[in-house]
């Protein structure tokens, strides 16, 4: 369905920029280098063919053991052409940052604020990285893979040797 | 596009219809003053769902707002990391616990199309999908509808849209056993057939809820209070609905015809005929006029669905996913054991990653699903279609007075459970 937009990006992005890119279950979806993020998004959005103007989600995935370990994962639409595509950005562990693209698409701005607060993704240049669904005083990021379940913080900290 | 209406009530006729002044005839002459925090929220009266915001304000006028979510948080991803693939229809209910029954469809389908049996769901199961689907659409627009005017003072028209919604809920109740936490469709189909004299009883239920829209309509929109508080506040441009992301009700407001039923049909939306009505300022009042149509649109679909449903079977015909029947789980061998198996190990999905998309009660509900094949979800995302149009208020409010931010946040639905997961 949105075969055309692989189809310009791989006629576009001759230098590698593209890593990987196919189709799985009716959605389209490239892997895109960690540098060229903010072009390739700029591209979809302004292109005549491929016309992305409606940011849908951003996201992360964690894929412990492998690597990158993380993905950041974005999902963009075009409105008046009525195709979609899936696009990854690899983060290594060791140092996890993405380019932010709240320049390309302002709503991108609470997703990654999201991805941040519960990957530890950072998300370079991004205006206002907070934690958004966690308080500010939590330890650690909830979604990570090695972050157990039945973990608890408490907000308020139970005094040391007060009674039970 | 040509499916749609044109705008519910062109503006530059509302104020001449009601003669109201201009905008900048009301507008205060600006006085030097000093900027104040003001904090609004966790817990507000005049604001449904557990949201704070930290407001700067000069006199009445805000001038930066910044909107802390995240009150509700449950931990769904986390959680639904850990249950197998069924287990995650409870916690789907609590997304937006208003429309309980569409979450469902969005996560059924999701599901359904990772593991390729999409084409094999009995006709009848999406038909019941699409009739509690809609009915959850029409109880969830009455209740922001509901709310909304409460907010602005009008508890007349709070009572009557809730009285709808229980009839709606009562219906649905008998449908599948509980009013909200609704857990009825399966992976495969539904959980259970409609009882006997659904139709009718639905049939009736939209008459009565008809009268009580007009009703509604009768008591707001030539109401100078009303009209004042939603005209020409809290606009947003199309073009913000596109780089926000904002889809449904709020998102049509703009002008922007975008619904997951028309463009992209599901189920069996592709057989009925209904209208997208779009708005044409963005503002409070269009998305209030936009889901009042949508209740008459999806009531429309309900009629044309009952009257359309074929009989047959509601739940696949295919051992791996469907559970067998109680008859023959109690008295075979090999169905108990197909049966335990299912409930215990969880139905089996092979690895891979996928996308899928409905439409909600507040707009495009997305999945982002990533199996790796074990049995349990090894990513199961939720886009939830009211973040977008509570992000946009950080750059809406600014400019506004405070007293303009009650209109403004309760028209854009925000449903915690599913704001914040």
């Amino acid at each position: 369905m949105a075969q055309i937009v692989l189809d310009r990006l791989g006629a576009r992005f001759t230098g590698g920029e593209i890593l990987e890119s196919g189709s799985e279950h009716g959605d389209e979806w490239a892997r895109i280098r960690r540098d060229a993020w903010i072009p390739v998004a700029m591209f979809l959005r302004d292109d005549p063919s491929t016309k992305m103007e409606m940011f849908i989600d951003l996201t992360c995935v964690d894929r412990f053991g492998k690597e990158p370990r993380f993905d950041v994962v974005l999902h963009v639409y075009s409105v008046s052409l009525k195709h979609r595509v899936r696009l990854y950005c690899g983060a290594p562990e060791e140092d996890p940052w993405v380019d932010t693209l709240v320049s390309v698409w302002a709503g991108t701005n609470w997703f990654e604020r999201e991805a941040y607060d519960l990957y530890g993704v950072r998300f370079k240049g991004h205006p206002d990285l907070r934690r958004i669904l966690m308080y500010p005083e939590f330890v650690g990021h909830p979604l990570r893979k090695d972050y157990p379940k039945e973990k608890r913080q408490p907000l308020v900290r139970r005094q040391a040797g007060a009674p039970d | 596009m040509d499916t749609t209406d044109g705008p519910l009530v062109p503006p530059q006729h509302r104020r001449v219809v009601l003669g109201f002044k201009d905008a900048e005839d009301l507008e205060a002459p600006d006085l030097p003053t000093e900027s104040l925090p003001l904090n609004m929220g966790p817990s507000h009266p005049a604001m449904h769902g557990t949201v704070r915001m930290v407001l700067e304000v000069e006199g009445e006028k805000i001038s930066s707002a910044d909107i802390q979510i995240g009150y509700l948080h449950r931990c769904f991803e986390k959680e639904s990391e850990s249950a197998t693939w069924t287990q995650v229809f409870p916690y789907t209910d609590r997304l937006n616990y208003i429309s309980p029954m569409l979450n469902n469809v969005g996560y059924a389908l999701a599901v359904e199309k990772l593991m390729g049996i999409a084409d094999d769901i009995p006709e009848r199961a999406l038909f019941i999908r699409v009739i509690v689907g809609e009915v959850s659409r029409i109880a969830d627009h009455l209740t922001c509808l509901g709310a909304g005017a409460m907010e602005l003072g009008a508890f007349t028209v709070f009572l009557y849209a809730l009285k709808a919604r229980e009839w709606l809920f009562e219906l649905l109740e008998e449908v599948c056993g509980a009013r909200l936490t609704s857990t009825y469709l399966r992976i495969g189909g539904v959980h259970f057939d409609l009882p006997p004299e659904f139709g009718p009883k639905l049939l009736d239920i939209l008459a009565r809820t008809r009268i009580v829209m007009s009703d509604i309509g009768k008591l707001l929109e030539r109401n100078r209070i009303f009209r004042d508080r939603m005209d020409g506040i809290g606009i947003i441009t199309k073009e913000d609905a596109l780089a926000y992301g904002i889809t449904g009700p709020v998102g049509r407001s703009t002008g922007l015809a975008y619904d997951v039923r028309k463009d992209h049909p599901y189920l069996v939306y592709d057989r009925f005929d209904f209208d997208v009505p779009v708005g044409s300022v963005g503002d409070n009042f269009d998305r209030y006029a936009v889901r009042v149509e949508e209740v008459n649109q999806s009531m429309r679909i309900l009629e044309q669905a009952l009257a359309t449903i074929p009989a047959g079977p509601f739940m696949i015909n295919n051992p791996r996913v469907a559970l067998p029947p109680k008859s023959e789980t109690y008295n075979s061998i090999e169905a108990m054991i197909a049966h335990f198996k299912i409930i215990m190990d969880g139905i089996h999905v092979p690895p891979g990653e996928v996308y899928s998309y409905t439409e909600a009660g507040n707009g495009e509900l997305g999945f982002y699903i990533v199996s790796d094949g074990s049995g349990r979800p090894w990513k199961c995302r939720v886009r939830p279609p009211c973040l977008p149009a509570v992000a946009v208020l950080t750059k809406v409010l600014p400019g506004l007075f405070i007293a303009d931010v009650v209109p403004t946040f309760g028209m854009m639905n925000m449903i915690g459970g599913e704001c914040d997961r």
